[in-house]
This record gives structure tokens, sequence and C-alpha cells, in this order.
């Protein structure tokens, strides 16, 4: 078993779920929190666009998504996310589109974890910062977005741990991460089966665990009193 | 806060103006991004009359899209099924009296919250492909179903008893009250109440699990994702198929939201009382109240 | 309240057995004919076994036809099985098909668990690349390009090790490959040369890639047969006729002719016989 490990470099691969974890988690916070701006702002094309985004990409699935990523951006569009005189082209630019697809998929999430963010903020705060005479930009900043935040944090958690279970689909485009570890462990080691499985098993309780811990910690913790 | 107008003034006419050059250029970098894929579509010759044409003939229907979205219909159906039945037995173990019953159930649930879908999917189907003498299909239907029925069951779980919890505690002591045991007051009392209140979620919950039988393609269930992927090889035309698959899907998945905001307000309109209450209960998953619901 | 609730569970029920029951008559048998023989192959390997609407297409699909018929079967009397690789061996010992023409390789390992007629054709890992490509000759040449195959397969884990200068875009599926080579994104598609000579000759593509020709490795393909059956000698027989009555080069050049596909001469004609039992 632990041959098996080192042969098909397990190690490295944990290393690129978290890499993917981290990089997607980061680009669907920016993505999604842009998204929940253009919902809540006053101009209506925003509005639509930003409600057409969260409603297709949602209704979406995500092994589609990756896919797409792959199929439209890199081989129709021929955008390359990396150098392609490195000589880790191609692990680069799986890496990328694989950050890219999940951070366009889970942004949606992001974007409505903050609106139910701000469902929480009572009527009397932005009230209180127009009389103030406060522009949108100024209520939005100061005022509402800081709560929505700290009232969204149990579902940006959520949202996190889905990101991080779903970094596996990128495997449907080749990228190395634990799946695609697991898949050619099986595919060579089948009598191991049960003991990779529990490894792989055990690798997303230990990253997963931590984090639901970490959130609901956190939501107490700044939760806005009320 | 329910309305959004509350977070701004009523436009002014220079505001307006304003809201009109923001609306100009936000549709023109929209309008120009889909022209810019569309045009390197064009220059790459996937928008022509014969990478289109199979789309449009029954064959492509017949034989490839309606018999996946069969399979991913018959893969949903089955394991939101299912996973609502285990879900059901999974929510009752963890309210139980027996102290032990509860911790075995909280362990099972955690797991399979933890555990990503797809790779239970691959576990099952290796399991079944290399260890027994399942065939055909079945190896991929049985993975597929087995990954979305235990962890939807687990989340299923956890939105039953967050339901159950929030009803009002009058509910249980009568029952206690004339004479029922706590087996009874909560199968004849509480989970029929949570349970009405929660089928909008549940509604919902299907759109997840019909987005996920997708990750079936991944261990070959002939799913909608991979009959495209068929008739793409079929027809030479694997980004058009594609295409066409994302849009069938979103079709079949709005739909589906749909019927969830149909049923909820409809349920909502009776005055339910179980709906009142955990629609003002903050809830403890990923599931806000209206049936939206993070997946995986 | 509890009226709704029924209803809809009763409606999921019935959506749920109405799906079981059309997914179940996948297999009907057409005619009356009492006997029929099982046969496995790909659905979805183009100039290989192909299934187009109700017609079955391809060079295995072609064999497998003839090999029925010298075996006293009709084309009406032929039951066609999808096979996918993982699967082969357990769809042959459960006995849902009674023989398998889908780009079968002749290995030690499976021959623990079936036996196999042929090999009818010899088969070798080969690169596919564009028609106007000049540099690509041969594996060597691969350092810096980008190569594309299926994940987990041999081929690719093959080309990985040996050759580590390559860059590997790996797909679940070789129609992603082939599109990507189109666009130019990847330089060249690796696996076995009848599997690339399929894609070539599709007629989307035709002209598009040429095969480099240069095989470096030996695939023998062979039919699938159950451990203990007799078919196997009788599947040797008739394709030993097929290559004598120049049936067989007709039908490789019937499926795989338009990518200007031949058979590698150094290892063709296959030989069958030896693999049984």
């Amino acid at each position: 078993m632990l041959e098996t490990i080192q042969e098909y470099d397990y190690w490295a691969a944990v290393v690129n779920t978290l890499e993917l974890t981290l990089w997607g988690a980061l680009w669907a916070l920016v993505l999604g929190t842009v998204l929940a701006i253009m919902r809540l702002s006053p101009v209506r094309v925003l509005q639509w666009a930003g409600a057409a985004y969260v409603t297709i990409v949602r209704n979406t699935p995500l092994t589609m998504i990756v896919v797409a990523a792959n199929l439209i951006i890199w081989t129709q569009l021929k955008i390359n996310l990396a150098d392609p005189q490195s000589s880790t082209y191609i692990v680069d630019n799986g890496m990328r589109l694989g950050i890219l697809a999940v951070a366009v998929y889970h942004a949606a999430f992001v974007c409505e974890a903050l609106r139910a963010g701000v469902n929480t903020i009572p009527l009397g705060q932005a009230e209180a910062a127009r009389s103030l005479g406060m522009t949108f930009p100024q209520s939005l900043t100061q005022v509402i977005l800081p709560q929505a935040f700290r009232g969204a944090i149990t579902p940006l958690g959520n949202a996190l741990i889905a990101l991080t279970k779903n970094t596996t689909v990128v495997v449907a485009i080749g990228v190395a991460q634990v799946s695609h570890a697991m898949r050619r462990m099986i595919e060579f080691r089948p009598d191991l089966l049960f003991q990779i499985f529990g490894l792989v098993a055990l690798t997303f309780v230990a990253i997963t665990l931590p984090m639901g811990l970490v959130t609901g910690w956190a939501a107490k913790k700044w939760a806005v009193q009320r | 806060m329910s309305t959004q107008a509350v977070l701004f003034d009523a436009p002014g006419p220079r505001t307006r103006r304003r809201h009109l050059l923001y609306t100009l250029i936000a549709g023109a970098a929209v309008l120009g991004l889909v022209g810019y894929v569309l045009a390197v579509l064009w220059r790459n010759g996937q928008i022509t009359p014969d990478r289109w044409a199979p789309i449009v003939g029954a064959e492509a229907w017949t034989s490839y899209l309606l018999p996946g979205l069969q399979a991913t219909l018959l893969g949903a159906l089955i394991s939101i099924v299912l996973a609502f039945l285990l879900g059901l037995v999974l929510a009752m173990a963890r309210m139980s009296d027996m102290r032990w019953l509860r911790a075995v159930a909280a362990v099972v649930v955690e797991f399979f919250r933890a555990v990503p879908v797809l790779i239970m999917m691959l576990f099952v189907f290796y399991l079944l492909t290399y260890l027994t003498d399942v065939e055909g299909m079945w190896p991929s239907l049985i993975g597929v179903v087995v990954g979305l029925v235990l962890y939807n069951a687990a989340v299923i779980a956890e939105v039953v008893r967050s339901g159950v919890n929030a009803l009002p505690k009058g509910q249980g002591e009568a029952g206690l009250s004339i004479g029922l045991s706590s087996l009874q007051v909560r199968s004849m009392i509480l989970l029929p109440q949570a349970l009405t209140a929660m089928m909008p979620t549940l509604v919902s919950q299907l759109v997840v699990v019909l987005k996920d039988t997708a990750l079936g393609y991944i261990i070959l269930y002939p799913e909608l994702l991979n009959s495209v992927r068929q008739m793409g090889t079929r027809f030479g035309n694997v980004t058009v198929a594609f295409i066409v698959g994302a849009a069938v899907f979103i079709l079949v998945n709005w739909l589906i939201t749909v019927v969830a905001h149909r049923l909820e307000r409809r349920l909502q309109r009776r005055g339910h009382i179980a709906a009142v209450v955990i629609n003002h209960v903050e809830q403890p998953l990923e599931h806000q109240p209206g049936g939206k619901t993070t997946d995986q | 309240m509890r009226k709704t609730t029924y209803r809809i569970a009763a409606a999921v029920a019935a959506a749920a057995l109405a799906l079981t029951a059309c997914g179940g008559d996948s297999g009907s048998s057409a005619g009356g004919d009492s006997k029929k023989i099982k046969i496995g192959t790909k659905f979805d390997q183009p100039g290989l076994g192909l299934k187009e609407g109700d017609n079955m297409t391809g060079f295995d699909v072609d064999v497998a036809k003839a090999v029925a018929k010298k075996l006293g079967y009709e084309e009406n009397q032929i039951e066609w099985v999808e096979s996918p690789s993982p699967q082969r061996e357990t769809m042959l010992d459960a006995g849902t098909v009674d023989l398998i023409f889908a780009t079968y390789s002749i290995t030690d390992k499976r021959k623990e668990k079936v036996q196999f007629g042929g090999p009818y054709l010899v088969a070798g890992q080969d690169l596919l690349v564009r028609a106007d490509d000049t540099e690509i000759t041969g594996p060597d040449a691969l350092t810096g390009k980008v190569l594309c195959s299926v994940s987990g397969s041999t081929p690719a884990e093959k080309i990985a090790k040996e050759y580590p200068g390559v860059q590997l875009q790996e797909y679940d599926t070789y129609s992603l490959c082939v599109e990507a080579l189109a666009a130019g994104q990847v330089q060249a598609l690796t696996t076995d040369d009848a599997i690339l000579a399929g894609y070539a000759a599709q007629e989307k593509w035709a002209g598009q890639f040429k095969l480099v020709g240069k095989p470096f490795s030996e695939e023998l393909y062979g039919v699938g047969v159950k451990k203990g059956s007799d078919l196997c000698e009788k599947v040797n027989t008739a394709l030993t006729e097929l290559f004598d009555d120049g049936s067989m080069d007709k039908i490789v050049a019937d499926n795989l002719g338009p990518a200007n596909y031949t058979p590698n001469p150094a290892t063709n004609p296959a030989k069958p016989g030896g693999h049984c039992g």
C-alpha cells in the first residue's frame, strides 16, 4: 500500500487538491461578491445579468462546466492559461482551467449565500444609511456588505466544503489530483481497492472536518448581535 | 431586509442618465463577449450546417439525447426516492432515545457528507467491476445511485432533523401527554409536519441530484452527458453536442426549480404552520429557506 | 396536505416505474428467429464499432458479421450488446454475450479468465497527427509537444514513462482529443493504430489527419469467447477462411481505407489460432 501511494504520487495529488481548493475558493469569493453586488445594484441590466448567471450556472452540472472550460476556452478559443513554452505547460494549464471551472461554478453559490446574508440585515440599517446621505456604493461597502459577510459565514463555509469536494470532478479533463490518483491506483492495483478508498475518504474527512468546525466557531464569534 | 429597493434612493434625472450609461457599457460588454465567442466558433468552423444539421435530425434525439435524458432522470429519481427514505431513517436514528444509535447515525451522516460523491461512485463502480459478477450498465447505475443516495440521505437527514427541531415544543409535549411513546410522537406528529414544510427543499434537492448524475459520465453511466459525448463521436461534432447537452440540462433543471417554487408558494398560501416556522429559523445546513441548496 | 404528499409520492413512483420499464427493452429482439447470437462490441468507436441509429458499422462489426455468417447466423440473428472495456471478461463469463469483437487485445492476464479466437488483426500503438504535420515522425520527436490520450489507459501510462519530455493531456474520451487535435491545441494523439484510423476515417475529418505509421507496440486483436466454449476453434476456422478468400482485406479497406490505413505489414496478416482454451 505504501509503495502504491508513493508510486502514484498520492501526496502530490493531495497538494494539488488543496491548491485547487484554495485558488478556486478565492476566485469564487471574488466573483461571487461581484455577482452579489450586481444583483443588489440599482442598474437593471446588471441585476439581470447577475440573475442570469446564477440561474444558468446553478442549473448546469459541474462536470459539464469542467469539460466546457477545457473544450470552449482552451480548445476552441485557444486561450492558454499557462506559457506554451514551459515544460509544465499542460499541467499548469489544466490546473488553472480546473480552478476556473470550480470558481465559476461556486461563485453562483457564494452570490446566493451573500444575498441570504443581506436578508439577515434589518431594514433599518439600510434606511439609516440612506438617511445619513450615503450613496449606494457607500452604504454597500460600509453598512451592508460587512454585515452580510458576517451573516453569511455558515452558508459560505458550506460552499467552501462543497467546493473542496467538487475539486474531484476536474478529473474529467485529466487534472492530477486526489480522484485522478485514486482512479489510477485502483486501475493498476485493484487488489488494494478498500485501502485506497479508505485513504481517499479519510483525506477528505481530514480536510473538510476542520473547515466545518472553524465555520461553526466563526459563525458564532462574528455573528451580528441583534 | 427583503426588498432591495431600500438599498438606494429613487434615482433622479442625473442618476438615471448615469445608469443608462452603465446599462450601455454592461450590455456592450455582455454582447461583446458573446459575439467574440461566436466569432471564434465561426472561424473554427463550428457554426456550419454539417455540424448542426445532425442535432435537428431525429436520430440525435431518438438515439442519444432522449435515452440520455431518460437515464439521467431514472438515476435521479431512484436516488432521490431512496435518499429520502434512508434520510428519514437516519434522521430518526439521530433523534433516537438510545445514545449509541444517535452516535452511530451521527458518524454515518458526517462521514457521507464529507466524502465527495464522485469518490463514492468510483469506489462502488470499481468494487462491482472487479469483485463481483455484476455487469452491463449495472455497475455504473449502481455506482451512481449509491453515491448519490448516501450523500443526499445524509443531507436530507439533517434537513429533517432541523425541520423537526424547528417545530413548537408543545407539539411533541402534547403527544407525550396523551400517552404516545416518543417513537410514536416523532413518526406520527413531528415528522409529518416537518415533511410537508420541507417539500420544496426536497424537490429542489432533486435538481442537485439530477445535476450530480452527470458525475456518472466519469464512471460511464449512459446519462445525458455521456450520450452527448457519444453523439459528438458519432457525428464528429463534440463541441456542438456539448453545447446542446448543456442547453437540455439547464432547461430541465430550470423547470424543476420552477415547480419547487410553485410548490413552496402553494404551501405558504395554505398557511401551514410548519412552513411558517421553518422559514423563520436559521437553517443550520446549506439549506436556505426557499429551497436553494448548495450541492455536494 | 396529506393528499398532496401522497399524490406527489404516487407520481414519483409511477414515473420511476415507467422509466424502468422503458430502460429494460434496450436489447429488444427483432424478428421471431429462435436462433440468436449475442455479440459484444463497442458502440462509440468510429470505424470499428459504432451504433448509428439502428445500424451497426465499423471494422469489428463487419468482421463479427462475417464470422457469424460462417457460423450460420444471418445478420438479423445477431443481437448487438455494448461491451465497455472494463466489463468484457465479466460479460463473457456471465453469458451476456457469446462473442466479443471490441478492439480486444489478447493478453496473458485476460487469458486466465477467457479464451480468444483469432487474432484477426495485429494493431500497434501509433500516433495520429494533422495531415500537414511534418515534424512528428515518431515518439522520439514528441519532446516538448502536447500529446493527447485517455485517462488511465495503458498507452498514456506507457508514453508518460518512456518519454518524460512529452506533455500529456488526458480526457475521458478520444473524441475530445480529436477535437483538440483539429483545433491545433494538441499536436498528436496516441493509442492503437486501428482506433486512430477509425477516427481519421470519419467523414467529418476526411483528409485532416494522418497516421505516423510507425507502430511501437503489438496488440493482437482477438475474439473473446467464454472459457470452455467450443465456439473458439470454430471462430478460428471462420477467420482463416475470411483471410483466405480476401474478405478480410475488403473489410479493412471498406472501414479504415479513407484513413489510408493498412495493417502493419511486418506483423500482418494475423494468424488466427493458438489462443483457445
